[in-house]
């Protein structure tokens, strides 16, 4: 086969390739909108997460603004400690919420920033002190009930 | 004068998985000259062929091609040897995916930086001398067997070799195309002043072409000489084989025990 | 008389066989490794390669890509109304087939369509004594014949596999929202938040080219391993597409356990 017709095939298959992984990177991944290249590391404590995962989201306002990279436990205070990388563009002040929340009813859940009015930034490697820990669908349903009970035993 | 002679193959051994295929060859092939090696099918021709070309390093003995050890050389000095060696398989062995024109050019495009032009004009003059210069946009599939061999033929000489081998260069042609096979292999090598060394059990037409033979039998030479020598020969096994008979020094039967102990102790298999 | 030991026997006998085709093949492809050289210095032997096993295996991969994807997309959406989470087929869709899907099954198509004749060619060329004739011309085989062929299938494949996983996205897409009337900027905007591109679609690629590597290694080796006749030619290219099968399913899951061990 001629060779010029071989050369361009493959130049058109080649690019097609290419094409589709911009496409995969691009438009199906999240390359172009939540692709953190400069991220700084922020921690927060909570005394329960509920079922956060390590690369989940951080979200503040709704947008993503980080992932979380690590959640340990901390046997020292019994607490768990999630490590956070936080898109280098956004500051945050120093009584920032970090707060652990349920998208939709079931959904998967991330950690959602709550800004405060300090004057004063978050600086790399910094400790949210202020935390919120994940609702725990037992205890909010058991809450209910028992109040429920309690409103029960009022009335009669 | 051990400079007229090219090849010199002294007391060469090959064993294939311990089962004996050459047991003490010597052969002289002189320069210049067409040699046939006959004998029958499975007698280790090809085997001695392949050892000739560096192919295959045999169990014992040596073989000289000009100065060079061709049993003790390494792989990329066989390489550089085998530019000056051409060789013609059993079958052609045409490259299927390139056509004739790329087939006699590929050990040149290979071995040396010369432009197109320059291919192209040598390659159609390979091509002509085996007179298939029409030919040369066909793909080896669209050839005949003597067609094929003859483009074969072409490419084995593209580089002008000093020593150029054929496997069975007659094998599976009408006899027009043998003859024309045989012409062609006489004319290549005084063309070339190459030297020729070929295998094959076509009797009548090498000895038409040829100026020295070798029998081999069962691993061995057994008888050597010119053809008219060789027409003369009262050897058994000579005769038998220029004769075409069909038993004589050269069994018919395959080694087997004799039919009474086979077929009697039948029982003793089942 | 029955030999007792013979079972024995015949299961040493095939261990030995597995255990040296094993260290022959790794011997192999150091000496593909090292006579590669010329794979790149005349890259027109590799195009073509490229060619034979990438070029002409595309529309077996996009047409299958689109059909896989189409079949997520339908079964997807049949599981995920369910739960009245339709809007995230993007991301089920998307997640399937560059983590899994796309890899996996590009591979096992590459494996039949552009493996299978690799072995084939290389094994029809040994049987008709043209890889002996070329060496007879001073022509490495392994360099001229083998490894533009290993190259080029290396090169093709994590192509292939991208193509096949982008080709499933639009099927899904095609599916959900195009037919079934999932919201489009839901399916997007839940796929580019859940799809992280160097934690699945670089994996994914990763994935890929191990494939590519394994396939085209198998391919030419069996190829260049095989009894030179026909029955033997064949027997070999049954073999290709048999281990390359076995050799893909076993490594994605090695890898997966590797790459996707213990989040999300």
């Amino acid at each position: 086969m001629n060779r010029s017709i071989i050369d361009l095939w493959v130049g058109f298959f080649v690019a097609l390739g290419i094409a589709a992984v911009l496409f995969l990177a691009l438009k199906v991944g999240n390359l172009s909108s939540g692709h953190l290249s400069e991220t700084y590391v922020l921690q927060a404590k909570f005394d329960n997460i509920g079922g956060l995962k390590a690369r989940g989201p951080v979200k503040s306002a709704g947008v993503l603004v980080g992932r979380i990279a690590d959640i340990r436990f901390d046997p020292q205070t019994y607490e768990a400690v999630v490590t956070m990388n936080v898109d280098g563009r956004y500051r945050f002040p120093k009584d920032t919420f970090a707060s652990i929340y349920t998208a939709g009813l079931l959904g998967e859940q991330y950690v959602g920033f709550d800004v405060g009015g300090d004057e004063k930034m978050l600086q790399p490697g910094d400790t949210i002190a202020k935390t919120q820990s994940a609702v725990v669908l037992e205890k909010l349903i058991s809450q209910f009930l028992f109040s429920k009970a309690a409103d029960g035993q009022d009335s009669k | 004068m051990s400079s007229d002679i090219l090849v010199d193959i002294e007391d060469l051994h090959f064993n294939y998985d311990g089962r004996p295929v050459l047991q003490g060859i010597n052969m002289k092939i002189p320069r210049g000259k067409v040699v046939a090696i006959m004998g029958g099918s499975g007698c280790g021709k090809t085997t001695l062929l392949r050892c000739i070309g560096g192919q295959l390093r045999p169990t014992g003995g040596r073989v000289r091609l000009e100065k060079h050890q061709v049993c003790e050389m390494s792989e990329s000095e066989l390489y550089r040897l085998r530019r000056k060696m051409g060789m013609l398989f059993q079958f052609g062995a045409l490259f299927t995916d390139m056509n004739v024109f790329e087939n006699v050019a590929f050990p040149i495009r290979e071995h040396t930086d010369l432009g197109d032009e320059m291919i192209r004009d040598l390659v159609l003059m390979k091509l002509e001398a085996v007179g298939l210069r029409g030919a040369h946009r066909l793909m080896p599939a669209e050839l005949s067997g003597g067609m094929a061999r003859r483009v074969a033929l072409a490419r084995a000489v593209a580089l002008d070799p000093m020593l150029v081998m054929y496997d069975e260069p007659f094998t599976g042609l009408d006899p027009i195309a043998l003859g024309v096979i045989g012409q062609l292999i006489r004319k290549q090598n005084d063309a070339l002043g190459a030297t020729s060394i070929m295998v094959t059990h076509d009797i009548h037409e090498s000895l038409l072409i040829v100026d020295y033979i070798y029998f081999m039998n069962g691993g061995r030479v057994v008888a050597e000489g010119t053809p008219d020598e060789i027409r003369a020969s009262k050897d058994p096994l000579v005769h038998q084989f220029v004769y075409a008979e069909a038993d004589g020094p050269v069994r018919f039967d395959y080694p087997a025990p004799p039919p009474a102990v086979e077929f009697l102790n039948r029982g003793a298999h089942a | 008389m029955p030999d007792p030991l013979s079972p024995f026997r015949k299961l040493g006998h095939a261990t030995v066989e597995r255990i040296w085709r094993l260290g022959f093949a790794a011997r192999f492809l150091f000496a593909i490794l090292m006579h590669s050289g010329s794979s790149f210095r005349r890259l027109h032997l590799t195009l073509r390669e490229i060619y034979f096993s990438g070029v002409l295996s595309l529309l077996i991969i996009l047409v299958s890509g689109l059909f896989v994807g189409l079949v997520l997309g339908l079964q997807g959406y049949e599981t995920l109304q369910r739960y009245g989470s339709t809007e995230a087929l993007g991301i089920l869709v998307a997640l399937s087939l560059t983590r899994e899907l796309g890899p996996v099954v590009a591979g096992l198509l590459f494996a039949s369509r552009a493996g299978s004749s690799v072995t084939a060619e290389i094994g029809l060329m040994k049987a008709t004594e043209q890889l002996k004739a070329m060496d007879m011309m001073a022509v490495n085989p392994i360099a001229r014949v083998v490894a533009p062929r290993f190259w080029g299938g290396v090169i093709s494949m994590p192509l292939l596999a991208a193509m096949f996983s982008a080709m499933g996205v639009l099927g899904g897409w095609l599916i959900g929202v195009v037919f079934i009337g999932v919201d489009d900027g839901a399916f997007w905007s839940q796929m580019q938040a859940g799809v992280d591109f160097r934690y699945d679609i670089w994996n994914g690629i990763i994935k890929s080219i191990v494939f590519g590597f394994a396939v085209s290694l198998i391919a030419v080796f069996e190829g260049f391993d095989s009894v030179p006749t026909a029955e033997g030619v064949s027997r070999a290219i049954t073999r290709t597409v048999v281990t390359s099968a076995m050799a893909i399913l076993a490594l994605d899951f090695i890898l997966t356990s590797f790459m996707f061990r213990g989040t999300s």
